[in-house]
């Protein structure tokens, strides 16, 4: 086995399995720091596909703030008063569905005809990834940051409680 | 046999799968929206390996680079998504002491 494919199949596996202990866990608590596991090994699979800018907003965005804002709402609503029963009545629906979905889409993917390398793909340069958002696609950037200014100003206004009116 | 693109692609599969049981299955909202992340993240996956193994040898390099800038978008409207869906989560534990998404059923007749 290459280098390629050992450190392929260990993130993958510590990427699955942290989606796994996610699903399976009964303390959510844990759930949520499985969950940065499984973004943490997303970063890793990046790395491999050399998109090193990507794993590098992937572990601060998802490694840093979101899950960190998980942990604060879960510590802010007392979800461990919970029931004990995690899952709710339409489980075998849910089952259902994710295991089709999981067939068909495994299914498309062996059954098609993917390209192979095609050239030497070298690491993808920063310089150029910041032409291509500022350059191709400046307009789409401008709206993806109103849309955050929007997300901030409606989640502080939803959060900030009563005590202000 | 080397890693060619159908294992990302299998693996983004997985990934999307176990996300969609748990954005399904799970009564607890901050679950729901754990799912719907660990969704993003499949998708995002798959949105590099194709741009990692593109569909024609002639493309440029400005063509391959959507696929991240995607992400990029993507992530972005995934933290915005995040922010105000727990600021909800907070709301509707604020209002009614539970955040079980079964439990918030006024809507239903």
């Amino acid at each position: 086995m290459s280098y390629e494919e050992v450190i392929f199949y260990f993130v993958a596996a510590v990427t699955v399995l942290g989606a796994l202990g996610v699903v399976l866990t009964r303390n959510v608590v844990h759930s949520a720091l499985f969950l940065i596991l499984a973004l943490l090994a997303v970063a890793g699979v990046f790395i491999l596909l050399s998109a090193e800018f990507l794993a590098i907003v992937q572990i601060l965005i998802y490694g840093g703030a979101v899950t960190i804002l998980i942990l604060f709402v879960m510590m802010l609503t007392r979800v461990r008063d919970m029931p004990q029963a995690l899952d709710g009545p339409q489980r075998p629906f849910a089952a259902l569905a994710a295991g089709a979905f999981l067939v068909l889409s495994v299914l498309a993917a062996l059954s098609s005809d993917w390209p192979g390398e095609t050239r030497e793909i070298t690491v993808v340069p920063f310089r150029e990834m910041g032409e291509a958002l500022f350059r191709d696609w400046a307009v789409p950037f401008e709206v993806a940051s109103l849309v955050l200014l929007v997300a901030l100003i409606g989640a502080i206004v939803l959060a900030r409680g009563e005590e202000g009116e | 046999m080397a890693i060619e693109l159908e294992h990302y692609l299998i693996l983004g599969a997985l990934l999307f799968s176990i996300g969609l049981y748990m954005a399904l299955a799970k009564r607890n909202f901050v679950g729901v929206l754990m799912g719907i992340e660990m969704m993003f993240n499949a998708v995002n996956l798959t949105f590099i390996a194709f741009s990692r193994f593109p569909r024609f040898a002639d493309m440029t390099d400005a063509e391959r680079l959507s696929g991240h800038v995607f992400v990029i978008f993507v992530i972005t409207v995934a933290a915005a998504e995040a922010a105000v869906a727990l600021a909800l989560a907070m709301l509707v534990y604020r209002n009614r002491e539970t955040i079980d998404v079964d439990r918030m059923d006024l809507l239903k007749w």
